[in-house]
């Protein structure tokens, strides 16, 4: 392969290092053009970053993306509005409760139930999406370790999200891709063990998060490539639509869950962790400082859970939610079963058509946004009046985040741009959908 | 009766094939593939829990060209599919490809525009792996199952025989609608 | 409220009701659909996916003054935005009437329907009066309306403002034979990749915008594979010598 080479720049696109060395010697250029990705290990999934380098320093960073788009968006326009769970959760896949939530959210307000959500599935989505908070943010730091060469932090963090995940596949059956949040309610109803479990990771996070402090706080490396490294200012995040632990780590204390409350927020007591470093260590600290905050809303979820349905009641709307396992893996409750298959010619019609064919949504457009461990998630749902969306979009946190990764790290040296895209956590499935 | 019973201790006779293949599965190198929602279970192998290191896989090159195992963990997309073909052809020889999650292997779920329909179009795979995504545990069954495979390689003529026999019984093999019966007994 | 007679305003206070199922039942019946699909389905008959089952009804009608419903506490900055808006645009070049085309309120939201060569002004007015102060857009999105003639795509703005901590939706339309919205980079930065993801989807060309290139698709795609006269590009599966052809393209069993 051979080098391409301008009067201004060297083009190292790929191939032999020793070519790109030997014109860059031979020409008069100084700047060097590097490509990194989208296959490379210190950039977080498949994501391309193209480097201007003056030297050591970044002159100009610009971010190719779409190298995971999927369709996700325009695949769910041929399913019916259940069964977009199953798509959105596969979005961003480290927080796929809190795209299951936003979905729902708008979908329920294009239904007009939002008021009528069982207590308790409130509950269920507060404790879920707390716990897909804490899992989230353990990646965060784990791949952000990673990527600096710091292999314990990634262990750690990886271990630390094991214990969540186990949570979740006792109570949804999966460890990622859950579809577990439905419009009107939730998929079932926690099974027996789950609070025990839940517990149990409520006495043990604390001690994992103290080592984890004890690991990076005061830790001269990590303090090194941290510290005023991709700093962004309060204007620049807000020029650049900057939201969720970022925005907070520039010292604004924004916190949708606080601002406009969904689920019940309302009533639950957290505090909303705020740095002004504006750089990547205050964005570690308000990380570390919201997974806390976390347990404590989780400790309250568990308080508030009272016995009650989980799914809407609305046969129009509400989804078999009383499931239980029969012995070929699948099941609905007995009592749904004989009433159905025994009792009710029309209940079986009415299950036939809600399962298959799905139930229609008010024609109408609704924006709903949760708080979600990176930032404000947005899903913009269209219905033309039929069984299936009309248009759903999401506005995703870190699609909106990666265009700061020029105000971040332009001016910076080349080793700070690996820490600035780290410390966005952006999510590639979440990027391109 | 023959040379192994005069052998001393500490010697194991085995043919050429059999070295070969238990060098080359004991010193797998995986070439990192993350693409989507596998890609994180696949860290978690790597991770303390399941600990991929016990096969001695846990350096997950960054570089293609030190790297003889592509786990292509997640969907492709048709945008990717270009690259993953280029860092493929600059893996050496002899290489194996896992195609890790339904995305992978057959396009699952996202049958549309944008991802390629598995991502056996561009590159040959060893190892199918379903799940959406797999357990840590099912990987690790799909790297145990490829150094099975890879064992029993053969080499040279013999390899060649391998593959024409495995040509012709693929041939003769039809997929029955219903069951495979028809198909194990021939 | 009866179900013959339009809505007072978008918000009117029938929601609840509205949405029981019987009601809903009733009023799906009353109402002029245009419906294909399952039980006469001409083109698929299958239950299994993609029906080709459309149902066709136009949103929620424009709403009138006021739009504050007491009774919702989500529509109680409505009015106060959009007195002052018409107060911020009293001195622009252009008026609050030529620029609004209309504004409806539904589900506790307000969208502003802006004539699309006034989107730049208005948006600027919106991000820098004190008294609106939307600092945060959260983005554009398009929508394909292929029945809305000459208004067939349809760009969908979010702003939220945190000083007053409201969110309003703004939207313009655009006919398909030319297809141009003016760009809001200038005024929200954060639009750029989101409307080259627009670009990229639906074919809508922001004028102004600094580089308006594909963004999801390679850039030697052909098409907006978001629009709805965009095939979804399946293919067909082979499940153990059985063919199963992509939703959209189902056989019809009718």
């Amino acid at each position: 392969m051979t080098t391409p080479t301008t009067e201004d720049y060297i083009d190292a696109a790929g191939g032999d290092w020793d070519e790109v060395v030997a014109a860059a010697q031979a020409g008069s250029a100084e700047r060097l053009v590097v490509n990194m990705g989208p296959q490379h290990p210190s950039t977080h999934g498949v994501l391309r970053l193209i480097l201007t380098l003056d030297g050591e320093t970044v002159t100009e960073a610009r971010v190719g993306i779409g190298y995971l788009h999927t369709g996700i968006e325009k695949n769910m326009e041929y399913r019916t509005w259940t069964q977009g769970t199953t798509f959105v959760t596969r979005m961003d896949y480290l927080t796929p409760i809190f795209n299951e939530t936003a979905y729902c959210l708008a979908v329920e307000k294009l239904l007009g139930l939002t008021d009528r959500i069982p207590a308790r599935a409130d509950v269920i989505r507060v404790l879920m999406m707390e716990l897909n908070r804490i899992s989230s943010h353990f990646v965060a730091m784990a791949t952000f370790g990673m990527e600096l060469g710091a292999t314990t932090v990634m262990t750690n963090g990886l271990r630390e999200r094991e214990m969540v995940l186990d949570i979740f596949e006792l109570i949804t059956g999966l460890r990622m891709n859950h579809a577990y949040i439905r419009p009107g309610g939730v998929a079932q109803d926690l099974p027996s063990g789950a609070v025990g479990k839940v517990k149990e990771l409520l006495e043990e996070m604390p001690k994992r998060i103290a080592i984890m402090r004890k690991l990076l706080d005061e830790n001269p490396l990590y303090l090194a490539r941290t510290r005023d490294v991709a700093h962004l200012n309060l204007a620049g995040c807000m020029a650049l639509g900057v939201t969720g632990p970022l925005l907070r780590a520039s010292g604004l204390g924004w916190d949708l869950r606080k601002a406009k409350p969904y689920c019940g927020y309302e009533d639950y007591e957290f505090d909303v962790p705020v740095s002004d470093g504006g750089d990547v260590y205050a964005r570690y600290r308000v990380r570390l400082a919201e997974v806390e905050q976390s347990l404590r809303i989780i400790e309250q979820c568990l308080d508030k859970l009272a016995p009650g349905p989980v799914m809407v009641d609305d046969p129009k709307v509400g989804w078999p939610a009383k499931l239980a396992l029969g012995p070929d893996g699948l099941g609905n409750s007995p009592d749904h079963i004989a009433h159905i298959m025994g009792g009710s010619m029309e209940a079986l019609i009415h299950h036939f058509k809600l399962v298959t064919e799905g139930f229609r949504v008010p024609a109408g457009q609704a924006y709903a946004a949760v708080e979600s461990a990176k930032g404000e998630l947005g899903c913009h749902a269209v219905s033309d009046g039929g069984t299936r969306p009309h248009r759903v979009h999401f506005r995703d946190p870190s699609f909106t985040h990666l265009q700061a990764v020029a105000a971040m790290c332009e001016g910076g040296t080349v080793a700070d741009v690996i820490a600035a895209v780290a410390s966005i956590d952006p999510v590639m499935g979440g990027v391109d959908r | 009766m023959g040379i192994e019973e005069k052998l001393p201790s500490g010697v194991i006779l085995g043919t050429v094939e059999q070295v070969v293949g238990l060098a080359r599965k004991s010193s797998m190198w995986p070439a990192t593939f993350g693409l989507a929602c596998c890609a994180i279970e696949m860290m978690s192998v790597g991770g303390p829990h399941y600990d991929l290191a016990r096969f001695g896989m846990e350096k997950f090159g960054a570089t293609p060209r030190q790297a003889d195992l592509m786990i292509v963990a997640g969907r492709v997309s048709q945008k990717m599919a270009p690259v993953l073909r280029q860092i493929y052809d600059q893996m050496p020889e002899p290489k194996w490809v896992i195609a890790m999650g339904v995305c992978a292997s057959s396009g699952g779920m996202f049958n549309n525009y944008a991802v390629v329909q598995g991502v056996d179009h561009i590159v040959p795979v060893d190892i199918y792996l379903p799940g959406c995504p797999p357990r840590p545990e099912m990987l690790l069954d799909a790297v145990l199952k490829l150094h099975d495979k890879v064992q029993n390689t053969k080499l040279g003529a013999h390899r060649q025989r391998e593959i024409e026999e495995l040509e012709e019984r693929a041939l003769r093999r039809s997929l029955p609608l219903v069951s495979q019966d028809e198909g194990a007994a021939r | 409220m009866s179900l013959g007679e339009p809505r007072r305003n978008g918000n009117g206070g029938g929601h609840e009701e509205e949405n029981l199922p019987e009601v809903a039942g009733r009023e799906r019946l009353a109402a002029p659909v245009q419906r294909t699909g399952m039980f006469g389905a001409k083109t698929s008959g299958d239950t299994s996916g993609y029906g080709g089952l459309r149902v066709r009804r136009t949103g929620p009608p424009a709403a009138e003054r006021p739009y504050t419903d007491p009774g919702d506490p989500r529509t109680e900055r409505f009015d106060a935005v959009a007195d002052a808006l018409e107060e911020a645009l009293r001195d622009a070049p252009v008026g609050y009437r030529d620029a609004v085309e209309r504004v409806v309120v539904d589900r506790g939201e307000i969208t502003f329907h802006l004539r699309r060569e006034h989107l730049a002004e208005v948006a600027r007015r919106l991000r820098d009066d004190p008294a609106l102060r939307f600092e945060l857009c959260l983005g554009v999105t398009g929508v394909h309306y292929p029945e809305d003639t000459g208004r067939e795509l349809h760009a969908v703005y979010l702003l939220r403002s945190i000083t007053h901590n409201t969110e309003i939706r703004v939207e313009t339309a655009c006919p398909d034979a030319d297809p141009h919205v003016p760009s809001l980079v200038a005024v929200y930065p954060t639009n750029d990749w989101h409307e080259r993801e627009a670009w990229d989807f639906f074919g809508i060309v922001f004028d102004g915008h600094p580089s308006l290139t594909r963004i999801e698709m390679p850039d030697d795609w052909h098409g907006h594979p978001q629009r709805k006269d965009y095939p979804l590009g399946g293919i067909p599966v082979e499940y153990r010598g059985a063919k199963i052809p992509p939703p959209d393209e189902r056989r019809s069993y009718a």
